[in-house]
This record gives structure tokens, C-alpha cells and sequence, in this order.
């Protein structure tokens, strides 16, 4: 059996004063990929903002490589590619610009030998200067999906990424999904929709 | 380039991308200082005498205008998320915000100063004062507005909250920037005003980026 790199155990959120989930454990090793599945409110959304730090759980352990994350909260963060509800991507700057500026905060200074291959994976080469204000829904969710492309983390929290994308949007997302768990990748998406890529599920349910 | 050059090169060509915004401030600021003649009458020492007064609070009221939206649009369009998870120190992001939004307004602002000034009648020797004064007390007014626009994030009018949050912090620099100008005329001790200006700065410096980061981490949740 491979060694885990992500570890989670008895991890419990709570919102607004609801228990949202408690009790979860699972882990993932490199390559893994793990499906968060449930009705809306069951708590896929906070308990990816958790992974990433964005969420205090109320208690539970999250490790990386038997490491507690909230020992090296900026190394961690450096080991996620994000992708939330909103894109994250700036309406007055083009699409390049975006992906190129996600790198730069990420600490990255120079990204440009590697964004064409990104803009490639999500056809976006001819809309690289296009601002994103003028973009419809499913190119902003593809220029999202570059950025987390761009980003080459280790561990990719993906929140309903199939979102406005069309068919060979779906099918570009899964070819890069399944690019980076090939690569040792780890990757933990919520979703109402089947994702087509090989994996563990996790079904949570509405606690009340 | 580090994560925090990346943030204000990002802000500021987000400026530049929409000068409007940036416009409405300056406009503002001279809007409203120059009604102020308009209104007091010609008498020349009255306005000498009202003249740093009404500068600096016309800047205060103009940097507060463009601070609501210094976090609320990345915290609509998901890029506070991407701050949040940047792999170095939200405080430094903080600090690079407020720096950002400086450059674009506090800078503008002191400089305008001076010409606005000779409406009121100052001398050679006040307009300069009066720019010295802005250009050292107006970070104050972003960290601190930065602050009060962290706090206010997310909240239902933002915009007065931010107001009345930010304003009666505010006020020892606009006492102490205001005071210079009319203590070189007076006679009085400018440098000493400077000087506590300047203090009030660095503790700003040194206060405000950690409790923004605080505040910008509470609103991620």
C-alpha cells in the first residue's frame, strides 16, 4: 500500500454556530484522487476551505508527510492550487495576466515559459489578452482551471470545477486532472457531477 | 519579483486599467476644497488661516472614499481567497494594499495640494509645508482606512462604517498635519509636528498590517 501524504483525522467544522460535519478521517497518497459528494450544506465547500486553512476546524489533525499543517501554514499553502466558487481572476486584466499574476502572489517570479503549455491544455491561447471581464462564465471557469494548471502544487482543492464548462471543457479538465495524479499529484474535488476520473468518494451528509 | 512587488504592481495596474476611480478622488479633493473660497468670501487671512484645515480634511474625506473597495472587490471576485493562500505573510499583503492604494491616491493628493492651496492665499513656504505634512501623515490615513476597510468587509454599508471607524482614528493626524502648517506660520515648532506625524506613521507601520491580515482572515471564513 502507498504512504499516505495527506492525513486527516477527526476532523470537525463548525458555522454559524451548526456542526457542519465531525469525525471525518481519510488519506490520500501521491497520485490519489478523492471526490467529495452530498446535498447542498452537507459541507464539501468548508471542509475544502479547511484543508486549505481558510476554515478553523474545531478539532481534528490535517498532516502533510506526518507533519502538522498548522506548524507550516506558509508551506502548506504553498502546496495548494486553489479553485473555489468564484474564479478568483481579475475582470480588468486578460487572461495571461491573471494566470501570470496568480504565480507572482504565489511567490513565483517568472511563470512565462510554462503558461502557453496552460493556456494550450484549456484553449485559451487566442483569448490570452482578452480581459476576463469580456469573457463568458465557462472561459473564466477555463482560465481558473489554467491557473490551477499553472500553479504545479502537489495537492489541487477543487470546489464544483466543472462548473459552466461545456463538453471539451469537461474533457480538457479531465485530461489535466489526470495528467497531474500521473505525475503524483493529489487532488480533492467537490462535486454534484461525476468527474469521469478514477477514485476514492467521500459522501457527506447534512448533519443537523 | 517577490509576492509583495507582484501585489502592488497588480493594484496598481488594476488603476490604471480603470483611471475613473482614482479620478473621482482627485475631483473630489478639488471640488471640495475649492468651494471653500468660494463659500468663506475673499478675505485673504480668513482663508490663510482655514487653509491647512480644510486641506487636510478635504484629503481625509478623499481617501476615504476610494478605501471601501480596497479589499471588497477581491473579496467579490475570489482573489482575497488567493491572498489568503499565498505562501508568504498576509501582513506583508496587507502592507502592499495599503501601499498600493498610497501611490494612487495619498501621493496624488499631497502633490495636488499646493496648487489648491494658492486659492487659500498660503505662501511659498506653507504650500510646501502643506505637501510635507500630506506626504508623511497620508500613509496613516491608508493604513488606517485599510484597516477600517477590512474590518467593514462584507458588511451592509460598508462604505458609512468604514466612515465611522476610520475617521476618529484618524483624527490625532489630522490635528498634528493640520497644526504644522499653521505653526511654521505662526512661528511654532513645524519640525516637531513633522516629526510626530511621522510617528504616528510608523506606528501605523507597525500596528495596522497585523490586525488587517486578522480582520482579512475573519472574512474568509
Amino acid at each position: 500500500m502507498a504512504t499516505s501524504l495527506l492525513e486527516v483525522a477527526d476532523l470537525a467544522c463548525r458555522r454559524g454556530g451548526r456542526k457542519v460535519f465531525e469525525r471525518l478521517s481519510f488519506s490520500l497518497a501521491a497520485g490519489e484522487m478523492l471526490t467529495l459528494m452530498g446535498r447542498n450544506g452537507s459541507g464539501k465547500t468548508t471542509l475544502l476551505r479547511a484543508l486549505a486553512l481558510l476554515v478553523r476546524p474545531e478539532v481534528g489533525m490535517i498532516h502533510w508527510q506526518g507533519v502538522d499543517v498548522r506548524a507550516e501554514p506558509e508551506a502548506w499553502r504553498g502546496r495548494i492550487a486553489w479553485l473555489g466558487h468564484l474564479e478568483g481572476l481579475k475582470g480588468d486584466l486578460s487572461v495571461a495576466e491573471n494566470l501570470l499574476s496568480a504565480e507572482r502572489l504565489r511567490g513565483v517570479p517568472s511563470a512565462e515559459d510554462r503558461l502557453d503549455s496552460a493556456l494550450v491544455a484549456f484553449d485559451l491561447s487566442s483569448l490570452a489578452a482578452r480581459a476576463v471581464r469580456t469573457l463568458s462564465a465557462g472561459q473564466r471557469r477555463r482560465t481558473a482551471l489554467a491557473r490551477v494548471v499553472l500553479a504545479q502544487a502537489p495537492l489541487w482543492l477543487l470546489d464544483e470545477p466543472l462548473n459552466a464548462l461545456d463538453v471539451p471543457a469537461q474533457a480538457a479538465f479531465r485530461a489535466a486532472l489526470e495528467k497531474h495524479l500521473a505525475a503524483g499529484g493529489l487532488a480533492i474535488a467537490a462535486t454534484h457531477a461525476n468527474l469521469g476520473v478514477a477514485g476514492r468518494m467521500l459522501e457527506l451528509s447534512r448533519q443537523t | 519579483m517577490s509576492g509583495f512587488a507582484a501585489l502592488v504592481s497588480r493594484d496598481l495596474r488594476l488603476v490604471w486599467r480603470r483611471p475613473g476611480d482614482v479620478a473621482v478622488v482627485l475631483a473630489f479633493f478639488v471640488v471640495a476644497t475649492t468651494l471653500f473660497p468660494l463659500g468663506i468670501g475673499p478675505e485673504a487671512n480668513v482663508l490663510a488661516r482655514i487653509a491647512s484645515g480644510v486641506l487636510w480634511c478635504a484629503a481625509l474625506f478623499a481617501a476615504l472614499l476610494s478605501l471601501d473597495r480596497l479589499f471588497a472587490a477581491d473579496f467579490e471576485d475570489g482573489t482575497l481567497d488567493l491572498l489568503l493562500l499565498a505562501p508568504w505573510p498576509l501582513e506583508l499583503a496587507a502592507l502592499a494594499k495599503c501601499g498600493a492604494h498610497w501611490i494612487v491616491t495619498g501621493l496624488p493628493l499631497a502633490l495636488l495640494a499646493p496648487f489648491l492651496g494658492v486659492a487659500f492665499g498660503l505662501d511659498r513656504d506653507s504650500l510646501l509645508a502643506l505637501a510635507a505634512t500630506l506626504l508623511v501623515g497620508t500613509p496613516t490615513l491608508s493604513l488606517i482606512g485599510g484597516l477600517a476597510a477590512a474590518l467593514t468587509l462584507g458588511a451592509r454599508k460598508s462604505g458609512a462604517l468604514l466612515a465611522l471607524l476610520a475617521l476618529p482614528l484618524c483624527v490625532p493626524t489630522l490635528i498634528f498635519g493640520a497644526g504644522a502648517v499653521e505653526a511654521l506660520a505662526t512661528g511654532g515648532d513645524f519640525g516637531a509636528h513633522l516629526a510626530v506625524l511621522a510617528a504616528l506613521a510608523l506606528v501605523a507601520l507597525a500596528t495596522t498590517p497585523w490586525a488587517i491580515a486578522a480582520a482579512l482572515r475573519q472574512a474568509g471564513e
